[in-house]
Order: structure tokens, then C-alpha cells, then sequence
């Protein structure tokens, strides 16, 4: 089971700031355990978010990316109230949606 | 002509090179700041907080009644005021022998396997959440540790004692690194333990996110790096000789500010 994001959103003017904390272990596929087997690749592949439904920002992701990332995007438009969402699926499939409040 | 001119541009370089050291931690801060604004710290204390109020263990109970030094179930500000004396075990605990206590007699669970499990692991893995969530809930708080009880004043002698101790293979000691001013390992500079401003700046920063190994430590984790880096051999999880070193720290950071879980490279 994955753990919640945290998401602070903030409108100034005309732009709105978004920053995500993501809980993810972001396994590389290339690290080793104690017994010397590979610890098989477990990353996000595709993050999104959405601002009133409507898709503001998405990516793909890979083995690159850190453990715990930390995005931040802004976007034109979006005021105080409004909701955003943000979800991620990985690898093996588990996905994940959060929702935030636009301060 | 162009070799000696970078000859002379060497030469000119050689008398800044305490500018370019000081560039270096400046340099350091910047990316501090930079990871600052999302420190995956805030995840644990999330987690943390749940994790305070969930029935768990055998008996099937929440920590909600655990008497971190302010009564029971009291969590802020409990933490600048850690390790203390406790009259229920009659020892001075700190933050992580006080929770195995509590986890034990609420949740009982058994204290010293968990203490002998290794870090970020089962239940040691509760306990890194639970550090970061009681933290931060003293952010911002200046320390102020008790030292009425004879018991405590012993613990600060002795961890004045061990803090002091050299040995191992490197005759190192915990002063070695930290018992001097403009100190430092690498590009890392070292705090001065044994006197304010900086022991609170060394000392207060501990539960950390430790973006290398993308863990939170607790600070019975980071005294075992220490250990480990001096080449002695692993302190005991939870021990007296780690909760006087404790006491003895704290008390050097008395007025100092607490910036836990804060963030390290």
C-alpha cells in the first residue's frame, strides 16, 4: 500500500505554483541485496495532474528519478478554491491519486 | 605565452583558495534550501502521526498514552526537552529508549528485539517514522533540558566522559571532529558539540532525511554512523553510553533552537 503525497498548491496572480512530495521507493532495478540478488525495478512511469479535471502537467518517469521525489510545476490560471489532483501508476501497477486545495 | 598565462592565473588563485572553502559551504547551503522546500522528512511525520494513533502491537493499543516527559500522550514540546530522567524505568531516557518503553508496556511489544533488529527494518522502521512526527512537533522550540535529578547530572557527566574517550584503531574521539571550532570532513563542516551557538546547530538538526541513503535517521542511527566512522566498534541501540552522550549534547544546545527532522546531503 502507498503512502499519501503531499501537495501545496498556491495561486499568485496569474500563475499557480504546485509542489508535490511523492512516498515512492523509486528502485533502480540496479542495486544488489545482502545475499548479492538484483532488488528488481519498481519505479512511477507516468505522473499527472489536473487542475478542475482538466490535465495541467504529465511526465514519464524512469529509474533515474529519485526515491521520495519532489516535483514542482506552474501553470497558467487556477485560483484560490480550485482542486488539483495529482496521480502516479509504476510499474507493477499500483497507482495513486491525491487531492489538494489551491491556497 | 598562453601556458604562462595560466601559469599566472595558478598563482592568482593559490591566496583565494580560503574564499573558494568558504564558497563550498555556501555552496552546500544553496542545495540545502534547494531540498528544503520539499523535505521528504514531512512524509515520515505524516506517516509518523498515524502511526502514534494506530492500535498496533500485541495488546492491540495506540501509543496516544505514552509519557514522553510532559504526561502522558503530551507530544509537543516534549522532544527539546529529551533524554530526561523518567521515575516509571527510574533511568534518563531519550526519545528512542522512551518509545521502545512505551511500545512495550502499551503495545508490548518486545524492546529489545526491536533494538537489536536493524535500522530501517521492521519495527526500527516505526520507530523513524515516529521520531520524525515527535520532532516536529518542537520544531522551532529552543532546548531546555532537565538537570534536577542527580541522575541526570551523572548522565551529563558521563556523556562528557565518553564524548571525550579516544580509542579504536584511529585513537579517535567524538571530540576529534567536534570539540573545535571551523572544523571539517571532506566538504562538510563539523559542528562544535561542546558549546553554543553551534551544538544546537549539530545536535538540533538530528531526526534527519538522509537524501544518500534516502532513510530518515534517528539520532541513535547517526551515533552509530559515528562510531562506525571512528572505527569502534557499534554502540548498543538505545544505550546508556548513547543516551548520556545525548544528555551531554542537549544540554551543551540549552537555548539553541531545534530544526528536526531537518534535511542532509
Amino acid at each position: 500500500m502507498s503512502d499519501p503525497m503531499r501537495i501545496r498548491a498556491q495561486a499568485q496572480g496569474e500563475k499557480t505554483t504546485v509542489r508535490v512530495l511523492v512516498s515512492h521507493e523509486m528502485e533502480s532495478g540496479q542495486r544488489k541485496d545482502a545475499a548479492g540478488k538484483i532488488v528488481p525495478a519498481w519505479f512511477i512511469q507516468n505522473i499527472s495532474a489536473t487542475h478542475n479535471g482538466k490535465t495541467v502537467m504529465s511526465a514519464q518517469w524512469g529509474t533515474a528519478v529519485s526515491k521520495n521525489p519532489f516535483v514542482q510545476f506552474s501553470f497558467k490560471g487556477g485560483k484560490a478554491g480550485d482542486k488539483i489532483a495529482v496521480s502516479w501508476v509504476d510499474n507493477r501497477g499500483d497507482k495513486r491519486t491525491d487531492e489538494a486545495v489551491i491556497a | 605565452m598562453k601556458l604562462s598565462l595560466l601559469g599566472l592565473a595558478a598563482l592568482a588563485v593559490l591566496p583565494l583558495s580560503a574564499a573558494a572553502q568558504k564558497s563550498t559551504a555556501e555552496g552546500i547551503a544553496e542545495y540545502r534550501a534547494m531540498l528544503a522546500d520539499g523535505n521528504p522528512a514531512e512524509l515520515y511525520e505524516a506517516k509518523g502521526e498515524a502511526l502514534w494513533k494506530q492500535a498496533r502491537g500485541p495488546k492491540n493499543a495506540s501509543l496516544e498514552k505514552c509519557d514522553l516527559g510532559k504526561g502522558p500522550g503530551v507530544v509537543k514540546g516534549a522532544f527539546v526537552e529529551l533524554p530526561r530522567f523518567f521515575a516509571d524505568t527510574q533511568r534518563v531516557q531519550d526519545l528512542e529508549s522512551r518509545l521502545l518503553s512505551c511500545m512495550e508496556q502499551l503495545q508490548g511489544f518486545d524492546a529489545a528485539e526491536i533494538a537489536k533488529t536493524n535500522f530501517g527494518v521492521g519495527e526500527q522502521k516505526t520507530i523513524e517514522s515516529l521520531v520524525a512526527y515527535i520532532s516536529g512537533e518542537s520544531r522551532g522550540m529552543s532546548f531546555n533540558l532537565p538537570q534536577a535529578h542527580a541522575k541526570e547530572k551523572l548522565m551529563y557527566e558521563v556523556g562528557k566522559k565518553v564524548f571525550y574517550l579516544r580509542g579504536g584503531p584511529y585513537d579517535f574521539s567524538c571530540a576529534s571532529c567536534h570539540g573545535e571550532d571551523n572544523k571539517r570532513v571532506r566538504l562538510q563542516d563539523l559542528p562544535n558539540l561542546t558549546k553554543q551557538p553551534s551544538a544546537s546547530l549539530g545536535f538540533g538538526a538530528w531526526p534527519a532525511y538522509r537524501v544518500s541513503s534516502g532513510d530518515l535517521w534517528s539520532m541513535q542511527r547517526r551515533l552509530n554512523d559515528c562510531y562506525r566512522q571512528q572505527r569502534f566498534p557499534f554502540p548498543g541501540y538505545a544505550s546508556d553510553a548513547t543516551i548520556a552522550l545525548g544528555v551531554y549534547m542537549g544540554v551543551n544546545s540549552k537555548g539553541g533552537a531545534s530544526t528536526a527532522p531537518a534535511l542532509k546531503r
